[in-house]
């Protein structure tokens, strides 16, 4: 029986400090998501290919679920469109309990063709328009004003529509994490939050629910979310003694960072994250020191979604080639790159080999497909050699990249999701020629290939 | 173009250029090819001896074999 190949290569070997961490020296190849092959994926839907896990998606939210739930009498969660509208993916979670948080007309429109009940929709973002308010007021949908201008539209609306809007204002707050992000709601430090829901009680055209905000994303710290608890329970507070308005709710948001390494990261992501549950315990605990949790508490919503998605999704991808780089670097090339992985501008992805390989590692930059500078997915991963026609596993690209994704270059693949039963399903087809073209027109004078 | 007369080379892959200081470590069919360059064999030698033992097809060996003789060759390994 012959002997396997592995690419002949020699490696320099250079004097230097010792990496604290060990080197790697154990390699698995992913082979199977959910128990379904990589290669038959592949082979059916084609490369690149997005994989969904439907069983992580639920599993992910009822965690998530259990950890607040555990601690605080009402908790309610609402999935944030914008993480990953694709229809099943919402639809799971709606099966879950969860409601949907939308950020642009486009999106509320989606979640109520998921079967979301308007009052179950919260909308949230720096822009609607009056016919998307006017919807959303009609409803009943939770409306979250980001600023007067849009407190100002609203109350013009109610003189044209019977429906009171259901309204919560988002609030900016220093919670010690920077840069604060100040751009969207009312800041709760220089007295603009209290301003507004002021205005929004004394009109008596709206109905004041609830208070919102949403420090940051991909949060490292449990603490900043005690000060916004602190701060939102002062406002919510104020408003039951002050204007008589006791609230049905604290929106804390989303932001909870998931698994995946930061670029520039000392430590993995593993090692560098808090868990849900201690979000949940720094939440609630605050919550419980401020005396709610008893009776007539307000509801406590959370608006996750990376935390809830991103490890349940995979980019499968085949080695187009491997070069040699002019100082030596080996490079791989893959038919995915930044176009379909929006988020390897932030993070480095685990890339893991789909098949098995012969022991000897590389570091290599790994390059996806597009003829632009840009286009690397990482600087330089340590991985097996990798040939022409072998396939990687790119892990926790559930998140982001499956709205963020652009059409530049090359299409967007097929995106399919494994269900509990392991059965396949395409959620999203492949894009073709023909649906990207459907939207453009040719001038006349140039519908003919000479110039007359 | 062959392997330097002075290069050291050790069963188990590891290499030491004495001129420039520098050592390298290969994989082990690295090393099986720098064993039988050492003995003088020639490139097309080595290579039909390699389809014979190693599971892989005459195109991807060829590829592989100019990648290797261009990291040797930038490694100063080779002479002419």
């Amino acid at each position: 029986m012959k002997k396997t190949w592995q690419s002949p290569v020699i490696q320099k070997m250079n004097g230097g400090l010792m990496n604290k961490f060990g080197t790697r020296t154990e390699y698995e190849p992913v082979k199977h998501i959910d128990g379904v092959s990589v290669q038959s994926l592949i082979k059916e839907y084609g490369s690149p290919l997005f994989v969904l896990s439907e069983r992580t998606l639920r599993r992910n939210y009822r965690d998530a679920y259990r950890a607040f739930s555990t601690r605080y009498p009402s908790v309610q969660f609402a999935w944030s469109y914008k993480t990953n509208y694709l229809n099943a993916v919402c639809r799971v979670f709606h099966q879950e309990g969860s409601w949907a948080e939308v950020v642009s007309g486009f999106e509320y429109q989606k979640a109520l063709g998921n079967g979301v009940p308007g009052p179950q929709i919260i909308f949230n973002g720096p822009e609607k328009t009056n016919e998307e308010l006017e919807l959303a007021v009609r409803n009943g949908s939770l409306i979250h004003i980001d600023h007067f201008d849009e407190l100002f539209q609203l109350l013009a609306i109610t003189d044209r529509i019977p429906e009171k809007p259901r309204v919560a204002i988002r609030v900016n707050m220093d919670t010690g994490v920077y840069p604060v992000w100040d751009r969207f709601g009312f800041n709760y430090e220089n007295g603009q939050a209290w301003d507004a829901l002021k205005r929004i009680v004394t009109s008596g055209k709206m109905t004041l629910t609830g208070l919102h905000c949403h420090i940051g994303t991909f949060m490292l710290s449990t603490n900043a979310y005690r000060q916004a608890v602190k701060k939102l329970a002062d406002l919510a507070w104020r408003c039951k003694t002050e204007l008589n308005t006791p609230l049905q709710y604290l929106d804390l948001g989303g932001g909870f960072p998931s698994t995946n390494t930061l670029r520039g990261s000392f430590l993995p992501g593993t090692d560098a994250v808090p868990s849900v549950d201690e979000f949940a315990e720094a939440i609630t605990a605050q919550l419980t020191e401020l005396g709610y949790g008893t009776q007539d508490t307000p509801k406590l919503i959370l608006e996750s979604g990376r935390v809830l998605v991103d490890d349940a999704g995979y980019l499968l991808s085949t080695v187009v080639a491997t070069k040699r780089l002019s100082d030596g670097r080996r490079a791989t090339i893959l038919d995915a790159g930044v176009n379909l992985l929006f988020t390897s501008f932030w993070y480095d992805h685990t890339i893991s080999p789909a098949q098995d390989f012969t022991h000897h590692t590389e570091d290599m930059a790994l390059f996806g497909p597009l003829c632009m500078n840009i286009d690397v997915l990482r600087q330089s991963s340590n991985l097996p050699l990798l040939n022409r026609g072998d396939q990687v596993v790119i892990h926790k690209t559930g998140a982001y990249n499956m709205t963020q994704w652009m059409q530049f270059i090359h299409m967007r693949p097929n995106v399919v999701m494994i269900d509990e039963e392991g059965n396949t399903h395409l959620i999203r087809e492949a894009e073709t020629l023909e649906y990207l073209q459907q939207p453009e027109k040719i001038p006349a004078h140039l519908q003919q290939p000479e110039k007359k | 173009m062959y392997l330097r007369k002075n290069i050291a080379t050790s069963e188990n892959g590891f290499i030491f250029n004495p001129s420039t200081g520098d050592s390298f470590s290969a994989n082990p069919v690295a090393a099986a090819i720098l064993e039988q360059l050492k003995q003088g064999m020639t490139f097309s030698d080595i290579k039909a001896g390699l389809l014979d033992s190693y599971e892989v097809d005459p195109l991807r060996l060829e590829r592989d074999w100019d990648e290797f003789i261009n990291q040797l060759r930038e490694a100063n390994l080779l002479a002419d």
